[in-house]
């Protein structure tokens, strides 16, 4: 494994050096450089150490990164395949436009997880999120699968301890796709424009490879997470616009 | 040639802001605040890059500080004149820089340190820091070529046309100890990038650095104006520092309230509140609703003895916060905590409109740890 310190470059020199080691790299002391890994496809691996900067594996095309800590906004951003694991949080927009491929975050997300992500054809992309997410969850869905899981966070801080699972305005412009929420969803409000229910096992056997995969790459008891009931939220009408704007 | 400045041309068309206080009230060089804003060089684009210092200077803690920029030695003489005219000026000179090559077309830069004469106050009627601000209002708007960009007490900001680290070290700010900085790498979008409008921008002790575009602008200066302030820059920030001085100084609002004024809730999440919250929340988007601000905003509001930060309801702009010790840290990316703190724990973002308050603990606190 090819190991390249961070430290030394600015985010356009590392990224050419990540670009020139196909077979997989293991990147150290990130700090903030952008766009790590944009655009990869299947010949790179890429495993990352402290904190990655923004739009990191934007317009992904096949690579796996792997970062051990957070990463910061639009992670995966309008990626087309490839998978993101990352051990620690996100910050703002993960999957942002996403239309392929998989995202699993172990900690928390910030707001507008999933914001316009997209689904065509056989292509389907997925983000699975282990802890808690901001406002705008999945704004303007369009396909694809998303998953929050409202498990414990090793960075949770006192502050959000008492947060709900999701922020305020979640699935607002959803228009396809499918939104999984583990445990009590309550407390939360969903626009008019979709439907809230619980999850049918016809409905878990679609999310089921995703949460196993879940499971292997971070370490958990797969029936921990399937010992509590899901809710589903998928768009209620084929023409969601004419509602949101009209109500004719 | 003739540099154009703020508020003589709009160019329409990001930034990078970020935090550090010490709880405990201990003294930090101004190293560390430019090591956080290293990592986030990109967030700014070298039109402007700014800090402020709360502690920085006990010798002089019972004076204001002014902050000047002068444009040549004819207005600094005509401003001198006037300062001493209603000042007791008690030192007077340069601000320390350092040559560099990253920055260049200096104006003269100047610091007093005043008491406002007694003499004068009492013929106005006013307290000491509303004829401050009044002083401050009258030299930006009148006297062509002075600028005053500081007056707080125990504090001061320091500002230039350049990337954030070339401005801190430009200033010296290692010679510094503050038991609060903040700091502002600019990339203007509607203005070219003059000295006096990078950030932060403060009037008193109250200083504000911001990343984002306020499309209230507008709204906000035509209400603020009404109340004696003049906004000359054009730059969304200037007007964010008046309201908060307005809000908190004027009318006696605290911090939590200012913030659900600035970034009120909307109406359906008070619907959901507890009966005297909602009773609260509606009596202050109704009696100051010109001071909503809406559009994209992060923002960390000095003050003596701590600092807020806040983002705007919808969260348009990143910020995170993060603690390690006794110090607490915000920034714009975790990356520029992690410079200053590479072991901060808890590091977490605060949702849309969710203040963070931290202050320094009074000597009574101290002592019950």
């Amino acid at each position: 494994m090819y190991m390249i310190d961070a430290a030394a470059y600015d985010y356009k020199t590392l990224n050419e050096t990540i670009r020139q080691n196909t077979g997989g790299c293991t990147v150290t002391h990130c700090l903030g450089q952008r766009f790590l890994a944009a655009g990869m496809g299947e010949d790179h691996a890429v495993t990352t150490y402290g904190t990655p900067g923004n739009a990191l594996g934007a317009y992904l095309n096949g690579a796996e990164i792997h970062v051990h800590g957070s990463a910061q906004d639009a992670v995966g951003d309008t990626m087309n395949s490839g998978r993101i694991v990352i051990h620690g949080s996100v910050g703002d927009a993960v999957g942002y436009a996403m239309r392929g491929g998989k995202i699993f975050v172990r900690g928390n997300a910030g707001y507008r997880a999933g914001i316009h992500m997209k689904a065509y054809g056989e292509t389907c992309p997925a983000i699975l999120i282990g802890g808690k997410c901001g406002s705008f969850l999945g704004e303007y869905q369009a396909g694809g699968i998303l998953a929050v899981l409202g498990l414990p966070s090793p960075d949770d801080a006192p502050e959000t301890l008492s947060r709900p699972i999701v922020g305020n305005f979640p699935s607002t412009g959803m228009h396809g796709g499918r939104l999984y929420l583990r445990g009590d969803t309550s407390g939360l409000h969903f626009p008019e424009y979709v439907s809230v229910r619980a999850a049918t096992d016809e409905d878990m056997r679609i999310l089921d490879p995703y949460l196993t995969e879940f499971c292997d790459v971070f370490g958990y008891e797969k029936s921990l997470i399937t010992g509590e009931p899901f809710t589903l939220v998928t768009p209620d009408t084929k023409n969601p616009y004419k509602q949101m704007y009209v109500m004719n | 040639m003739h540099t154009k400045r703020e508020g003589e041309i709009r160019i329409p068309s990001g930034c990078a802001i970020a935090a550090v206080i010490s709880r405990k009230g201990k003294g930090m060089t101004g190293e560390r605040i430019i090591e956080s804003m290293k990592p986030m060089h990109d967030r700014s684009n070298g039109l402007g890059g700014g800090f402020a210092g709360y502690g920085i200077y006990p010798d002089y803690k019972e004076q204001y500080a002014l902050h000047l920029f002068f444009d040549d030695t004819s207005a600094k003489a005509d401003c001198e004149r006037f300062l001493r005219e209603s000042f007791e000026v008690v030192r007077a000179e340069p601000i320390p820089t350092r040559k560099i090559p990253q920055i260049t077309d200096e104006p003269l830069i100047w610091r007093y340190f005043v008491s406002p004469l007694k003499s004068m106050l009492a013929s106005l009627q006013l307290d000491e820091k509303e004829y401050v601000v009044r002083t401050v209002m009258k030299i930006n708007t009148e006297m062509k070529g002075a600028y005053v960009f500081s007056s707080g007490k125990n504090m001061g900001t320091f500002k230039a046309v350049g990337y954030p680290e070339d401005v801190g070290r430009f200033y010296r700010l290692e010679e510094y100890e503050a038991y609060s900085w903040t700091a502002h790498g600019r990339y203007p979008t509607n203005t070219p990038g003059w000295w006096g409008g990078a950030h932060p921008f403060a009037l008193l002790d109250y200083s504000i650095v911001h990343n984002g575009e306020i499309s209230s602008y507008d709204a906000n200066r035509r209400f603020i104006e009404m109340f004696g302030y003049q906004c000359t820059l054009q730059t969304d920030t200037e007007v964010i520092t008046y309201i908060a001085d307005y809000l908190l100084r004027r009318q006696g609002l605290t911090l939590n309230e200012m913030a659900n004024v600035i970034a009120a809730p909307f109406w359906s999440t008070i619907k959901e509140k507890p009966a005297e919250e909602q009773q609260n929340l509606t009596y202050l988007r109704s009696v100051f609703s010109s001071l909503l601000i809406t559009g994209p905003f992060s923002i960390v509001l000095g003050f003596d003895g701590g600092l807020m930060a806040l983002n705007d309801r919808l969260k348009l702009r990143s910020m995170v916060v993060g603690e390690k010790d006794d110090r607490v840290c915000v920034a714009s990316e975790e990356a520029a905590i992690r410079a200053m703190e590479p072991d901060a724990h808890h590091i977490w973002s605060p949702a849309g409109g969710e203040p963070v308050i931290v202050r320094v603990e009074t000597e009574k606190e101290k002592g019950k740890n």
